[in-house]
């Protein structure tokens, strides 16, 4: 994949070039100290994959993702974990790393990239019904298979070998494991917080030491999963 | 007080010298910057601006190794946004344990 690397920080992107170096699948093209230099680059060249700061003077790096138009994925590097909500809220963010970036989890983002960019074709030649199909998900009960809108989705339960999956109309008992539907949702969407429990993390209404309250349901959480989910939150 | 140290430079280059060198070059020119700047804009009460150095600067202290004291610049960086001057002469003691650090390496 062709890099570039967009932080203010000269030390931030020495360390980002020589994480990238153990990956040889990784191409670091640029760096940048800001991000007006590289949306001038961006018009002429082509780029999979953008490692970029958040917070740079003047011109955050937000503000560079509204700017540039079909944005490639992007890797948000940044020392700050409060806004790791309000990023995935942008299709394009492949992950959120907090620096000082450990090696693991570089690569760890790095294999999501990939991932992303083994299915170009099929996602860059969606039409807008095929995006709507990507957020819809069908289950077999009873022999039919019915939709579910996948952002309706607040909590899946594991029962067994069932799963109910409870969305904001209805709840769904299906004949499946946890494992199999945490494959088909969204990962900025959906997080697991205990072996037997997904959640939706944009409906949870609070969280309380080792639970989390999502509609009227309190659900805990495990000791392993919490750092992730505290993570995501967008904490004051 | 804690000590720097270069374990998370070290766990990075995994014995690539020449990067271990480069990175402590580049962290030796742009650390004083840095650190000239966040003082500027202390003296001239720009708070606001103060509390974008300290961001900038945490970095370097989590790269050093010093757990707690990125704590510290975590917490007087949200104390700057608001003009609080609280953890003040904490910080100052790290970028000066910094900056003596630095002088060994």
């Amino acid at each position: 994949m062709d890099c570039i690397i967009i932080d203010d920080e000269a030390t931030a992107r020495a360390i980002i070039i020589q994480l990238c170096s153990n990956n040889c699948s990784l191409n670091i093209l640029e760096e940048f100290s800001n991000a007006i230099q590289a949306i001038k680059y961006l018009n002429q060249n082509n780029i999979d994959l953008i490692f970029l700061d958040i917070h740079m003077p003047d011109f955050t790096g937000f503000d560079f993702i509204q700017t540039i138009k079909n944005p490639p994925k992007i890797i948000l590097t940044t020392s700050d974990a409060q806004f790791a909500i309000e990023a995935f809220e942008y299709e394009c963010i492949v992950d959120y790393l907090v620096k000082p970036i450990a090696l693991p989890r570089f690569q760890k983002a790095i294999k999501k990239a990939e991932a992303k960019a083994s299915k170009p074709i099929f996602s860059q030649s969606l039409s807008a019904l095929e995006e709507e199909e990507a957020t819809i998900l069908y289950v077999n009960i009873d022999r039919r298979l019915i939709k579910i809108d996948i952002p309706s989705i607040y909590l899946i339960e594991a029962k067994g070998d069932y799963i109910n999956v409870k969305t904001e109309d209805k709840n769904y008992t299906v004949h499946s494991t946890l494992k199999k539907i945490e494959d088909k949702l969204p990962d900025n969407l959906f997080l697991k917080i205990h072996r037997s429990y997904i959640i939706n993390v944009h409906k949870i209404v609070d969280i309380e030491d080792n639970s989390v309250l999502i509609k009227k349901d309190v659900i805990p959480v495990s000791r392993s999963n919490r750092p992730e989910l505290m993570k995501r939150l967008n904490l004051l | 007080m804690e000590t720097p140290n270069l374990s998370y430079i070290n766990s990075l280059s995994g014995g690539d010298k020449a990067f271990e060198k480069q990175l402590i070059t580049i962290i030796k020119s742009e650390f004083p910057k840095e650190k000239d700047v966040y003082f500027k804009n202390i003296e001239s009460d720009n708070f606001t601006e103060a509390s974008e150095n300290v961001h900038k600067i945490k970095h370097k202290i989590s790269i050093l190794g010093l757990e707690k004291s990125y704590a510290i610049a975590v917490d007087y960086e949200n104390n700057l946004k608001t003009s609080n001057l609280e953890g003040k002469v904490d910080f100052e003691t790290i970028l000066q344990l910094i900056t003596d650090y630095l002088v060994t390496l």
